[in-house]
């Protein structure tokens, strides 16, 4: 058996009935991440000797009768910028390289209790500003499913982990898209939890009121299994909702017949390939045979999100990132004097995507222009969650394209960040909004490339979307399995 | 400082305090770390007083407490939504390179606090109470001591995340004296409340004064100057009356007076310039995402208020009416911290005049030659009523009563049991003390006569006489009275 096809929640019955171990799992995903890796790079670091002593740990307690997770042997890629206690984390960055946290983040926490076995950090934009991979400081990732392509970002090197089949699971983050966007470009289901569902403690922050952890797999179920195992209240994030995971599974299966399902008429505009509108116009359309009551449904100020975003965002961005001086931890050039050792350690340390926007971050917070920008975008900001509140009077939950195009060639848009800021524009609006989101395969377009439909739903609406999702995607059948022209199934053939 | 007083007088003094009170919390603002003072450098340290990477804060729930406590006693308003705001700029020994503070909206407003000097009462605003975290220390090696030419530099992040209060006042102040009076209240006020140990010398309670002059009668206030750094409620008067006097003569030379941070260098008596503010410093304040605003229900603040210990101006009010006190005597329990000394005291029965004499004068003298708190004294009330019922009942002098409180401080014992064992119970006894007054008037005839001649001054030398015979123990009042009997021939014994 090829254990390194096998869906999470497939490796939960089979390591359940004993049918095979856990470090047998761990070694199957190991090995599949030796022959993908050098086509991939999907990996900063893999933790080979800690995953296989985890491993057997699972296989030492399970043979005891001594309690196991809920996710016990499953393999699992975590992206860089979460936390590992003495394990270098270095959120895609050279200011943080051989960082080693002192603690876990949460998130690490909660997937250690679940008995996750967590194979290895994955390759980031540098501190997840980015829709590409590319703004990682060490190296690009490619996208398996056209390895002269990008996997999406900034939570790319998980995506393409799990689009390669190196680990049924993996853990991202999605300040204004990074979990839903490469998951589109990558085949994958990619979830942007409700803010404050997911503790943020451990996550280094690029923008505190936006960034969420989630979850990356193949499938809707498996997604459901992770998000359940990380979230629920944490007292060390203030901003963390002091209430449990809704039940994900509960209603999994219970179909789509009589939801209200929204379009957004302003998600359908400029920019689009017609490759993408013609799967997620299909997928909608499958939702209606389904049951579904597809009704059209207005956004005034979603348009806005993009401007407003790369305000706030930034904004947070240049202060969170102020810790970054050399003086306590990670990179330090020095200089004649403190403020010159800082700002040499700065200026080597970080990469020029995050220079760009710790700039405009400090510029829309200085005095004399905080309110024609900063609290302009908060402004922006709450008619655009009015916005949503509006739309779900009407309906269950709303949909759209995740990303108006499929994956581009690498260095296609490096030059242009402008070009780069627009593969978010209809994930951002539900960052701003708090709302949780989710990306799922619906096809292909005709170059082969994966296209996702990005499903909405109001805030601690996750059971709905879950819903609508797997009905979907149990009607679709997408395989999951990247093929085609230079896909890695044809460079490994 | 040259100006001719009639010069001089044309101005006049506006002052505002700033003043951060660190409060007694067990735990961080943010954090779990302890507060203790002391430890080894950086062992009061997590990754979120650190500033670790992905770490952050949780409000502590006492701190804001505290805040409300003493924005109630200050007569603020409470805001029913405060915010946590963001301070940025770049320092080393500030973990995240931004301090976690409030700015538009604090959480008290709005209040006052009324103080006495000789010129009276006078009522100071006060402009806001906030919370904040306190930062690290540096401590930079090399021969200048300063961060500039320093070898290297250590910084000790033990300190960074400890809850602070800062309370501003309005420019409500005119003097060196209001400022005192202010920062003296305004302590009291703190150490009723037990929120802080507010100690000046120690860095738990720092004033900054921003000290701008204006000519008398105008009301567009002038250039202002900072300073810092005064470490006693001394310093800050002398550092007031020193920046006053360098304006004036500036004024009167006709120099401008720049914006700045100065420095108060408390062995030369002066201040210096610190940094000279050219523009306003942009902190590019905006609210701190990673927090929740502050919304305390009524009912808690309620609950707050109706818990409020007795403030001092009300004290020493009732401690007066009450109980019979001097104003004088009653406000200075209260500044030392004595009132509820004083009160277990009388209520064990002590003359409270007495009482109230032998705290402010003996057991504050006695704390002070130790350096200690006059707060911790070893002094159960009960001894203190029994020391001055003894004086009062003739047991004790008041010089053996001295004797007898320094050895009931060291432990010794109560007084009556210490008076006893050193043997210094006063002779109160008329039979044991009839041989010695005989025996002055024998040997002190001629002061005797004078006596009887009229000269009621001369009996002090027949006293005098006793008191050495009898080694200091004898009653003085009834050494008198014994000698007046037998000088009046009531029974002259001749």
């Amino acid at each position: 058996m090829d254990l390194s096809a096998c869906d999470a929640a497939t490796l939960r019955t089979l390591l359940g009935n004993g049918d095979v171990s856990a470090v047998e799992v761990t070694q199957a995903s190991l090995d599949r991440i030796g022959a993908t890796e050098p086509h991939v790079k999907a990996f900063l670091r893999v933790l080979d000797e800690q995953a296989l002593a985890h491993a057997a740990d699972i296989d030492r307690r399970h043979a005891a009768g001594e309690p196991v997770g809920p996710l016990a042997g499953v393999p699992l890629a975590l992206k860089d910028i979460l936390c590992t206690a003495g394990v270098e984390t270095t959120c895609g960055s050279r200011i943080l390289e051989h960082y080693r946290p002192p603690y876990d983040a949460a998130v690490v926490e909660r997937l250690r209790a679940a008995d996750a076995v967590v194979v290895g950090k994955t390759n980031m934009d540098e501190f997840a500003m980015g829709s590409s991979c590319e703004n990682s400081a060490f190296f690009p990732t490619r996208n398996p499913w056209d390895l002269d392509r990008v996997p999406g970002g900034s939570s790319g090197g998980s995506v393409a982990a799990v689009a390669a089949f190196d680990a049924p699971l993996g853990i991202g983050t999605d300040t204004g898209g990074s979990i839903r966007q490469p998951a589109a470009l990558c085949g994958l289901v990619g979830v942007k939890p409700t803010y404050g569902l997911v503790s943020r403690y451990g996550l280094i922050a690029f923008a505190s009121s936006l960034d969420q952890v989630g979850p990356i797999a193949r499938t809707v179920t498996d997604a459901a299994l992770l998000l359940a195992a990380i979230g629920g209240h944490d007292p060390r994030d203030s901003t963390s909702i002091p209430q449990p995971v809704p039940d994900l599974t509960a209603a999994l299966d219970a179909g789509v017949d009589g939801l209200r399902v929204g379009v957004v008429r302003e998600f359908t505009g400029d920019g689009m390939e017609p490759g993408v509108r013609a799967r997620v116009d299909a997928a909608i359309a499958r939702l209606g045979a389904l049951g579904a009551d597809v009704v059209e449904v207005s956004l005034p100020h979603a348009g806005y999100g993009v401007s407003a975003y790369y305000l706030i965002a930034p904004s947070e961005c240049s202060s969170n990132l102020s810790r970054y001086d050399g003086v306590r931890y990670g990179l330090r050039v020095d200089g004649a004097t403190t403020e010159e050792m800082m700002a040499r350690t700065r200026a080597a340390g970080f990469g020029s995507e995050v220079k760009r926007r710790v700039m405009i971050g400090t510029y829309a917070l200085s005095a004399g222009y905080y309110d024609a920008y900063y609290a302009q975008a908060q402004r922006v900001r709450t008619l655009i969650i009015r916005d949503f509140e509006a739309a779900y009077e009407h309906c269950d939950v709303l949909v759209s394209p995740t990303s108006p195009t499929t994956a581009f060639r690498l260095g296609e848009r490096a030059a242009d960040p402008l070009a780069m800021y627009l593969s978010d524009i209809y994930t951002i609006p539900s960052n701003l909004a708090g709302a949780p989101a989710l990306s799922l395969p619906v096809g292909t377009d005709d170059a082969g490339l994966p296209v996702g439909l990005q499903v909405m739903a109001p805030v601690l609406g996750e059971a709905v979307l879950f819903r609508v999702a797997r009905a979907l995607e149990a009607d679709l059948r997408f395989d999951a399995t990247p093929t085609g022209r230079n896909s890695l199934a044809e460079v490994l053939a | 400082m040259t100006a001719l007083p009639e010069q001089a007088s044309r101005y006049e003094a506006v002052i505002g305090l700033e003043v951060h009170v660190e409060l007694n919390t067990r735990t961080k603002m943010f954090c779990g770390c302890a507060t203790d003072f002391g430890g080894q450098p950086n062992s009061r340290t997590c990754p979120v007083c650190l500033g670790q990477p992905g770490s952050l804060p949780v409000v502590n729930r006492r701190a804001v407490e505290s805040a409300i406590r003493l924005g109630l006693a200050l007569g603020c308003d409470i805001a029913p939504v405060s915010q946590f705001h963001r301070k940025n700029y770049f320092y080393p020994d500030m973990p995240k390179n931004y301090q976690i503070s409030q700015y538009d909206v604090p959480i008290c407003l709005r209040g006052s606090l009324t103080i006495t000097t000789a010129a009276g009462e006078h009522r100071v605003g006060i402009t806001r109470v906030h919370m904040e975290e306190d930062t690290g220390k540096s401590l930079h090696v090399g021969t200048s001591g300063r961060i500039h030419g320093a070898d290297y530099s250590l910084v000790d992040y033990n300190r960074a995340g400890i809850p602070l209060l800062e309370v501003v006042s309005e420019p409500d102040i005119r003097s060196a004296a209001q400022a005192q009076s202010y920062l003296s209240e305004l302590r009291a006020v703190v150490l009723a409340l037990g929120i802080s140990d507010a100690k000046l010398e120690e860095g738990s309670m720092r004033c900054d004064a921003n000290i701008s002059l204006r000519p008398v009668g105008h009301t567009v206030f002038g250039t202002r100057a900072e300073v810092k750094n005064m470490n006693s409620i001394r310093s800050l008067g002398r550092a007031i009356d020193y920046e006053i006097a360098r304006q004036t003569d500036l004024l009167i030379a006709g120099e401008p007076v720049v914006q700045e941070t100065r420095h108060w260098n408390e062995d030369a008596g002066t201040t210096s310039t610190l940094r000279v503010k050219e523009t306003t410093e942009d902190y590019r304040y905006f609210p701190d995402p990673d927090l929740i605003p502050i919304t305390p229900a009524a009912a808690q603040v309620d609950a707050l208020r109706a818990a409020l210990p007795e403030l001092p101006a009300a004290q020493r009010a009732r401690l007066a009416q009450d109980h019979g006190l001097p104003r004088e005597q009653a406000a200075t329990l209260v500044a030392v911290g004595l009132a509820p000394l004083f009160e277990r005291a009388v209520a064990a029965g002590a003359a409270p005049v007495d009482a109230a004499n032998w705290l402010n004068n003996e057991v504050v003298g006695w704390a002070n030659e130790r350096g200690a708190d006059p707060t911790g004294v070893p002094l159960a009330p009960g001894d203190l009523a029994e020391l001055t019922a003894c004086v009062a009942d003739g047991t004790l002098s008041k010089k053996l009563a001295r004797e007898v409180l320094d050895a009931v401080l060291a432990g010794e014992g109560s007084p009556r049991a210490v008076a006893a064992e050193r043997g210094l119970v006063q002779i109160s006894d008329t039979g044991a003390l009839t041989a010695a007054v005989d025996a002055a008037l024998r040997e002190h005839a001629d002061a005797a006569q004078r006596v009887r001649d009229g000269n009621d001054k001369a009996i002090g030398a027949l006293v005098g006489a006793v008191m050495k015979a009898t080694r200091g123990k004898a009653n003085p009042a009834l050494v008198n009275q014994l000698l007046r009997e037998r000088l009046s021939g009531v029974d002259d014994g001749r």
